[in-house]
Order: structure tokens, then C-alpha cells, then sequence
């Protein structure tokens, strides 16, 4: 899951008859399956919670493409390479639809990236893991890719328009992702013993921050009892992190690969693996900044983007020349 | 209550929705026709600095995987819409004319297909 610990406004869910009459009609509406659209009415906490969901989704799309980056120059073939290129760039993409979506929200994408500059705005702790081999780059699109389908791919009916329809692409495109990365783990895991031996580290490594994707356990978390009933969220964290393990226990099977969990196990009785929670001290730690690559992620972010102010000055003037000597022709 | 250009978020300068605001690359929206003759259809919005380069931007964002054959841009300010308010007035004259739906007239079966 891309956006975690997002916190509600509110103080926990209202019934239908404490509502007024506006927000009565507007949660009637989505408890029917209806979409809201950028110019319908909206309790000021769903826009508010929408827009730091959408903004933390967005950034680690964007902040995503750097562990990921970190390869494309070292892929193994000409062809990884392009494949690898073309992955990095899908991520982009998926953070731009995500920002134009925040966007209809009324928040600037300029601010967005702001708060993101500035640490105010938060993107997956996932992303401040460093990839260290080539089997990085499978286990990050096995795993990480496959955590964010697990979450996504629900978020196609989610209740906002705009963030459903961006849903909708991104998945489309996901797949490819997770593929790919399938891909290069089984090539690895498949090799010489020393190949295998890096999946297997790549696996170790980020087994833990994969579970830790999808956040702490909000069963009992009125932030999330307001989110679900607004339909911003679909499935508790748990239930997600639940299927998650379930399809990718199989999967590190066929590789020949072992999941690094002694107490991972099937239980016959519940129908899914019981498995060890991720370490959540850790967890906390790298939301609050003390990561391994924190520091390296935003100062790369903020580095991009004061580089890059030339250019964006640049051709906003050039685009101002063109209209005025346009006007001037006229 | 909420309308995005009630209250701003807070840095962000207050535009009505779709309206460029004056530090930023105006919006946007993009305009894709398929291979299989269909109209072009709304895919999303970009930032650009012109509508030349919103195409080169459409172009990377919303056609990498062969989606489109041809693109229109068309800067969000430039559109006008109609609002929720309008709803009733605008749609709901069409509800009490059912005989524009050809499954209002009961033909025979022996006249065969029509």
C-alpha cells in the first residue's frame, strides 16, 4: 500500500441520522456505489483526507522510481535495460494521473511537491530500503509492485471520480510491473548458486518492508472505520497483508526460494498462512525519517527539482514569447 | 462544506477548478482517439507550458502502449461545464419522453425484425 497512516479529521464515523441533510445525500450516494465528481459537495474531512491519500499515493510513485533508477545503468542486458527504463517511466506516469487527480481536489501539484520537499508530506516507507544487487530489481516489482496491486486494485471503485479512473490505469499498467520483476527472480533464482544465492538476499531483505507496506494492523483505528465508510479505503490493512502472503508463499515455492520466516505456515483451519508480523519499531522509525536511504530520497527529490527550475522557467517564458508574438501577427 | 475554490489548501493559490494559477504550467486536459474509430475520448490532465508541448507530454503520459492515434488538448480554463446544480433542469425533461427509445412501440412478431 503507497499511502500509510493516513489520519482522519474527524472523530470517527457519524450515523446516517446525525448527518445534515447535504451530508446525508452525499453518504447515501456512495453507500449506493455512486462516484463523486470534482464540483459535487463534500464533507471538508473527505477532501482534506483525499487529498493527503492521493498526494502520499502520488509521491511514491515519484520517490519510487529512484531505488529503481539506482539500476538502470548497471541491467545486466541491453534488453533489461529497456524493460527497466520503461517500468521507471510507467512510475512517473502513475504519479502524474495521481496528482492531476489530487489536483481536481482543489491543491496544487506544485504544492504537493512542496510539502513532499519539505518532508511535510510523506510517501511508502518501502522506498527508503536500498537496492543493493540486480535481484533487487525482481524482488522490488515481485513484491513491492505486488503489495501495491493488493491495494489498488480494490481502489478502482473507490467513491472519488478521478482518483478511480487513475486507479483504473495504473492497474493496467501494474501488472507489467510485478511480471518483470517475477521475471528477473526467476532468471536469478534459476542461475548459477551465486545467483540464486542474491535472490534469496533480495528476498530476505525485503520480505519484512513488503509487509510493512500496508501498515500497521487499524482494525480498531477510527481513521480507518471514516475511511471505509467514505469508500477512500477498501479492506483493512490486515486483510490486504493476509492475501498478500497467501499469494506470494506459492510463488517464492516455485522459485526454490524460502520465505524468511521460521513460523510461516499453512493453517488448515483458517484457509491462509499464519506468518510472523514485521518488525514495527522499525516501521515507525523510517515514517519518522531514520531509514537507511531517507535522507539520500529527499535530498535526490529536492535536487531534481531545483535543477530543474530552468527549464520549467524556461519554457513558460518561451511560451509567453510565442503567444505574444502570435497576438502581434494578428 | 466544500467547493475547492472556497477554501484553498493552504500555500496553494485559490483558482476556480481548472483554472491556471499564475506560478504553475497551465492545465491541460487530454483528448485520445483510439485505433477503432472511436471519438476521441477524455483520458486525464497534464501541466504544460503550451499546447505544443502538451501534446509531446500527452504523447509520453497517456499513449506509451499504442492507446491512441490522435491527440487534442485543450487548456482546462477553456472549458466551460455544467454543474451538479443543473442536474434536474437540464436531464430531467428527457424522463418523460419515453418514446424516443424505439422499445416504446410494440411491433408484431409476424412483421419480423425492425
Amino acid at each position: 500500500m503507497y499511502a500509510q497512516m493516513i489520519k482522519s479529521t474527524g472523530d470517527g464515523v457519524k450515523s446516517l441520522d446525525e448527518m445534515e441533510p447535504q451530508e446525508r445525500a452525499f453518504q447515501e450516494r456512495i453507500n449506493a456505489g455512486g462516484k463523486i465528481e470534482p464540483k459535487d459537495w463534500m464533507p471538508e474531512g473527505y477532501r482534506k483526507n483525499l487529498i493527503r491519500q492521493i498526494g502520499q499515493h502520488a509521491h511514491s510513485e515519484i520517490v519510487g522510481q529512484l531505488p529503481e533508477g539506482n539500476w538502470i545503468t548497471r541491467a545486466p542486458t541491453l534488453e533489461r535495460k529497456a524493460i527497466l527504463l520503461a517500468k521507471v517511466q510507467d512510475e512517473a506516469g502513475h504519479g502524474l494521473y495521481l496528482y492531476c487527480a489530487a489536483e481536481t481536489l482543489g491543491v496544487s501539484r506544485d504544492q504537493l511537491t512542496r510539502d513532499l520537499l519539505s518532508g511535510k508530506m510523506k510517501y511508502s516507507s518501502i522506498f527508503n530500503y536500498p537496492t543493493l544487487t540486480w535481484a533487487d530489481m525482481g524482488a522490488v516489482g515481485w513484491l513491492v509492485d505486488g503489495a501495491a496491486i493488493m491495494n489498488q486494485v480494490p481502489l478502482q471503485r473507490t467513491s472519488y471520480g478521478p482518483y478511480a479512473r487513475a486507479m483504473v490505469r495504473i492497474c493496467k499498467e501494474e501488472s507489467f510491473h510485478q511480471r518483470q520483476g517475477y521475471d528477473i527472480m526467476m532468471k536469478m533464482a534459476k542461475g548459477t548458486p551465486a545467483q540464486k544465492k542474491m535472490a534469496q538476499d533480495a528476498l530476505d531483505r525485503f520480505w519484512g518492508p513488503a509487509l510493512m507496506m500496508f501498515g500497521p494492523s487499524d482494525e480498531n483505528s477510527v481513521h480507518s472505520a471514516q475511511s471505509m465508510a467514505w469508500k477512500i479505503k477498501m479492506n483493512s490493512n490486515d486483510e490486504l497483508r493476509q492475501k498478500f502472503v497467501d499469494e506470494c508463499v506459492p510463488q517464492a515455492e516455485y522459485l526454490g526460494l524460502t520465505v524468511p520466516d521460521p513460523d510461516l505456515k499453512w493453517n488448515d483451519e483458517r484457509g491462509h498462512y499464519d506468518f510472523t508480523q514485521p518488525d514495527w519499531d522499525e516501521f515507525f522509525d523510517v515514517l519518522k525519517g531514520n531509514g537507511p536511504c531517507n535522507t539520500e530520497r529527499l535530498e535526490a527529490r529536492n535536487k531534481a527539482w531545483d535543477d530543474g527550475a530552468w527549464v520549467r522557467e524556461g519554457l513558460m517564458a518561451h511560451a509567453a514569447k510565442k503567444r505574444a508574438a502570435k497576438l502581434a501577427a494578428e | 462544506m466544500s467547493s475547492p475554490e472556497a477554501k484553498p489548501y493552504p500555500g496553494t493559490q485559490a483558482v476556480e477548478h481548472g483554472k491556471a494559477r499564475a506560478d504553475e504550467w497551465p492545465l491541460f486536459e487530454i483528448f485520445i482517439r483510439g485505433q477503432h474509430g472511436l471519438s476521441h475520448r477524455h483520458v486525464g490532465s497534464l501541466h504544460a507550458p503550451d499546447a505544443e508541448m502538451a501534446i509531446k507530454n500527452a504523447r509520453d503520459v497517456y499513449t506509451r502502449r499504442n492507446e491512441g492515434v490522435s491527440i487534442w488538448v485543450v487548456q482546462a480554463s477553456d472549458i466551460a461545464a455544467s454543474s451538479p446544480e443543473e442536474k434536474g433542469s437540464l436531464y430531467e425533461p428527457a424522463n418523460d419522453k419515453v418514446y424516443r427509445h424505439p422499445t416504446f412501440f410494440d411491433i408484431p412478431d409476424e412483421v419480423g425484425a425492425m
